[in-house]
């Protein structure tokens, strides 16, 4: 069931709170071992007391993303470095959820180690299964917390995005993720991966829950400097079902080769369904598309070079034995961190190295500049662009894990937005052949989910596919 | 751009990593690979663009100087792989 | 061989605000280890800093007070190293675009003036503190994160001297700003400095040599003077002057090598982007503007042209921001029409009491009106001045009012004419060799009758008046 028909259910009195999280601990039971969704399933500990407040969200348990942090409980990236982590604090987003009366789910969500990848083969507790096919990659790094939304082992769940990671593992495992504008959602207590291109978002059944727990997470946060001081407005407003009239734009370097066949139908048709509920649909160009990972991979890796450099074993995490200092932090760090890790903190050392730093990150971020002005033109002239949110359906577990850059070439739709800090959607618009689900994406203009909402959930309400479900 | 395994030992000691000589190996190649495809941008012509730094059009955010609850240092040390009373401890640092 | 010295300075300053650069935690030294911490300054995964306003307003009339000028469009980048006492393993500094540039300061000698530039100011955050044991360091974080801004000079001084100058008064222009303790004992002002040597007359400037580890003014004067030695020697010898960095040894008086660093350091520096750009408009600088005090030397000036003083006289007086504001509220509120008068008991009676107490004068036990009243005692001639210095020493060491000290200790001088022509005349009858040659052209006659008259009250005869009545008695009659 979906947040927002439990919250019918829980409001009447017709369910109880308890048992919600009972059908969870249930299915969590049936079907994890085989999905992987949730990680130290042997330290679990229920929760006492099921909180009763009553609030918006009605004790309803949220799943979190393992690079969130919730204070008393473990918080480690899914990273041998972070291992037994436990926050003396808790991100502001998490303190929204328990003010409006959420229950946060006492076991952490599956991820790509430090949200590092796209397929959650890079976790330390190895990696998620898809549940539509267990062969098969959930997506990422969000694969867990999609997985298990996926799989009913959720209700609803939070993820971060940084390139992709919501959208894509939302797009590979049929729900509904939105990456949100960034600076609308509080980055306070994210452990960060690339500041500037970070943001918390919803992972849900459909999207009105997307809306409800969109507008519990946002807001002004005067802990974040990046965080705006902007009004939240009532998302569930946007959900009009009408689509009459607006502008859609489709961007034709999004259809080059590269893209699976079927993914291609499957797109192209609801790109028709939106025309037929009264979208006027048009080709536009974002000309600088093809610079889009390039240009990623060197402004999120040199972030995130930084931003790991903490984890080195003095105050918390994973030490490994020495007797000096300089070993210790080189032996902490290699035994600590998986390839991935380190991979990226190597590649973004070197572009913020000496001699390189004007020729990678300065150059990187003047073309950044460019591909905003992309999207900045389009908005101009159309309400949102729709685009698929991946080129292919979800791919064989272990198919990319030796080729680092096929792997970084599977963000290419989703990583234009992080750059431009636009938000965008990405929900269930049908099937491979395979039975594989494919996600469309909608994107917006800086603080417009709204059009996101409308436009998504109009889809969404006049097709079926969000009401299939895996035969798991 | 070439990448030659001196360089890369070079930055892996900047980030302080320890690799080892088949990882070293593996990550010439992979690095190889990945900057020759990020070599892309330095097709384009950006002399008049200015660098995105800040995505955000905010600027000034500034807090008040109002104390808040610190710490203790017990909750501060609670992760701590090794302290000694209240102070973090770590292995000698050898110059 | 003659060599010019060229040094640099480079001053860390941390800023008195309550909290941290980037969090609430409370600055306060000497606090136990890792109590004044918490996720944010320990550099805890997932936080965020958020910078200080108090602290941007202090760094921006420290700039203003060495006449910067303040960057409209600043930021803060990133300085990437790894070191223990460093909690996030990068520094939050400024690189490229710092807050303010291209100042300057005065040192004088022989009261001359010579300006020394200041290259930039910018802000940063402070480390944790190391305690070397055997085996293990350990780390407390309470210092972490205040806010620093640090201070550049430019190669412009040219002597241990100017340089142990050039720190004197940057410290009494920051206290006269109250931004921060400026105290090297505890840490609130570090500095490190750079030397060269070059031939007289060489216009390129020498391999630098920088030195740490200096706690005191005297000691960078010292491992200064040290280091010219040194470096001199070293050059005459025909040796070679690499670059590196040394400490000084105070006990030992000498400079000593660290290990020779492998290259420069990679620092890696760039904007970061957890911070949002700052954008320093002409308002917020002229509101800031306003709110500096009239600095040490528009102080010295003042006083020496609207009270007559000498440089000397008047340095006394505006020599640190309390005893400026003693004074300068001493001269304010004295009733008297002659300034001056206020004045000489400052420079005079009172600094000589503060000197012997081996303290400032603003630190003496005494209060502004209590130091009127005694002065007025002078004024109306009810004491003699020699007993009023007394009276003060008395004041002082007994917080006593003037009055109660008087009275007790029976000072009353007597200037009633009335009554003193009563002891003038008896004297006079007393004293009539005296008085003849008085007559006669013998000023000297004068003195002795009115030391007769001091006798026969007991002292308590107000001199002045008592010269003034005789010598018009006795011309008169």
């Amino acid at each position: 069931m979906t947040a927002h028909e439990l919250l019918v259910r829980l409001k009447s009195g017709s369910v109880a709170s308890e048992a919600v999280q009972e059908a969870l601990y249930a299915r969590i039971e049936k079907v994890d071992s085989k999905i992987n969704a949730y990680v130290r399933r042997a330290d679990f500990r229920k929760n006492d007391a099921v909180n009763k407040k009553q609030g918006l969200l009605f004790s309803l348990p949220v799943t979190v993303k393992d690079n969130i942090c919730t204070e008393g409980l473990n918080t480690e990236c899914c990273s041998k470095i972070l291992a037994g982590f436990c926050p003396p604090y808790e991100a502001t987003v998490i303190s929204k959820l328990k003010k409006a009366g959420a229950e946060i789910f006492p076991l952490k969500a599956n991820m790509d180690e430090f949200a590092f990848g796209s397929s959650t083969e890079n976790s330390c507790f190895g990696p998620t299964h898809n549940p539509w096919n267990l062969g098969c990659v959930p997506g990422g790094s969000s694969g867990g917390s999609a997985a298990a939304v996926a799989a009913d082992e959720a209700i609803w769940a939070l993820g971060s995005d940084t390139g992709g990671s919501i959208r894509q593992p939302a797009s590979f495992c049929g729900v509904v993720g939105l990456k949100p504008t960034y600076g609308r959602v509080s980055r306070f207590g994210l452990i960060a991966f690339a500041s500037s291109l970070d943001q918390i978002g919803p992972i849900t059944k459909d999207v009105e829950d997307a809306a409800i727990l969109t507008q519990a997470i946002s807001g002004y946060d005067p802990n974040d400097s990046t965080s705006v001081d902007q009004d939240v407005p009532d998302y569930l407003k946007s959900l009009t079902k009408d689509i009459k009239g607006l502008r859609v734009g489709i961007p034709k370097e999004y259809f080059v080769e590269g893209m699976d066949s079927e993914v291609k139908s499957v797109i192209e048709q609801a790109v028709n369904k939106l025309k037929t509920l009264g979208a006027s649909v048009k080709e536009v160009s974002l000309p600088h598309t093809e610079y889009a990972v390039p240009v990623y991979y060197i402004i999120a890796t040199a972030e995130a070079s930084s931003n790991l450099a903490r984890f080195d074993g003095v105050q918390y995490g994973y030490r490994a034995k020495s007797d000096n200092l300089i070993e210790m932090y080189k032996r902490t760090r290699a035994e600590g961190f998986g390839d991935e890790a380190k991979r990226r903190i190597i590649l973004g050392t070197f572009a913020l190295s000496h001699g390189y730093y004007d020729a990678y990150y300065l150059r990187a971020l003047k073309v950044r500049t460019l591909i905003k002005q992309d999207f900045d033109r389009v908005f101009a002239e159309f309400d949102c662009i729709a685009a698929p949110t991946s080129p292919t359906p979800a791919f064989k577990l272990g198919e990319r894990a030796s080729e680092p850059l096929k792997m970084y070439l599977s963000d290419i739709y989703t990583i234009s937005v992080n750059l431009a800090g636009i938000p965008a959607i990405s929900i269930p618009c049908g099937f491979t052949k395979d039975k594989l689900p494919v996600g469309l994406q909608i994107m917006a203009g800086s603080f417009n989910e709204e059009m996101l909402f409308r436009v998504a959930h109009t889809f969404e309400q006049n097709t079926e596919w969000h009401k299939i479900k895996s035969s798991l | 751009m070439a990448i030659d395994n001196e360089t890369i030992r070079h930055v892996a000691h900047l980030a302080r990593i320890d690799l080892q000589a088949k990882e070293l190996e593996r990550l010439h190649v992979q690095l190889h690979e990945i900057l020759g495809f990020i070599d892309k941008i330095s097709n384009l012509n950006i002399e008049d663009v200015l660098p995105a730094s800040h995505i955000l059009p905010i600027s000034n955010v500034l807090r008040e100087d109002i104390p808040h609850t610190s710490l203790t240092p017990e909750r501060a040390l609670e992760n701590a792989p090794s302290k000694k009373g209240n102070f973090f401890s770590v292995p000698k640092i050898i110059e | 061989m003659i060599y010019q010295t060229v040094i640099g300075l480079e001053v860390h300053l941390q800023l008195s605000t309550k909290t941290k650069a980037f969090c609430g935690c409370i600055i306060d030294f000497g606090r136990a280890p890792n109590t004044c911490v918490c996720p944010i300054c320990l550099g805890f995964p997932g936080t965020l800093p958020v910078y200080n306003k108090e602290a941007l307003n202090s760094a921006i009339k420290v700039a203003l007070a060495f006449n910067c000028q303040i960057q409209e469009h600043t930021k803060f980048d990133r300085k990437n190293y790894f070191y223990p006492d460093l909690p996030k393993n990068y520094q939050i500094s400024q690189y490229d675009l710092p807050l303010s540039r291209n100042g300057y300061l005065y040192i004088y000698r022989d009261n001359k003036p010579k300006r020394i530039g200041i290259t930039r100011i910018h802000l940063e955050e402070d480390a944790g503190k190391l305690i070397h044991e055997d085996g293990q360091s350990l780390v407390d974080f309470n210092r972490a994160g205040i806010p620093l801004i640090e201070i550049v000079s430019e190669p412009d001084l040219f002597s241990p001297q100017e340089a142990f100058d050039y720190l004197t008064n940057l410290k009494s222009i920051i206290e006269y700003l109250d931004v921060s303790d400026c105290d090297m004992e505890k840490g609130s002002l570090r500095c490190d400095a750079n030397i060269s040597l070059r031939k007289a007359g060489s216009l390129e400037l020498g391999v630098k040599t920088e030195l740490k580890n200096m706690n005191s003014f005297k000691g960078v004067k010292d491992a200064l003077s040290f280091e010219v030695g040194r470096q001199a020697e070293l050059l005459d010898r025909g040796g070679d002057m690499v670059q590196e960095t040394r400490l000084w040894d105070a006990e030992k008086g000498v400079t000593v090598s660290m290990r020779t660093k492998e290259g420069a350091k990679d620092y890696r520096y760039f904007p970061d982007p957890d911070l949002t750009r700052f954008h320093i408009n002409q308002d917020m600088i002229e509101r800031l503007r306003l709110k500096l005090p009239e600095l040490p030397q528009e102080k010295l000036q003042r006083f020496m042209k609207e009270y007559s003083l000498s440089e000397y006289d008047a340095k006394i007086l505006v020599s640190s921001k309390e005893d400026a504001r003693f004074s300068e509220e001493c001269i304010r509120i004295y009733p008297g029409k002659d300034k001056k008068l206020m004045v000489n008991w400052l420079i005079g009676p009172l600094l000589s009491e503060a000197n012997s107490r081996k303290v400032k004068i603003s630190e003496l036990n005494i209060t502004n009106d209590e130091l009127i009243s005694l002065i007025g005692f002078v004024e109306r001639g009810e004491i003699s001045g020699l007993s009023a210095k007394g009276v003060l020493s008395q004041m002082i060491d007994s917080g006593k009012s003037a009055r109660e000290l008087i009275i007790e200790s029976n000072l009353l001088q007597v200037s009633d004419t009335e009554e003193l022509s009563k002891i003038i005349e008896s004297v006079i009858l007393e004293n009539t060799k005296s008085v003849d040659d008085f007559r006669s052209g013998k000023t000297n006659a004068l003195m002795f009758l009115v030391g007769q008259v001091m006798k026969k009250s007991s002292g308590k005869a107000n001199p002045k008046i008592v010269g003034q009545l005789l010598s018009r008695r006795l011309t008169d009659a």
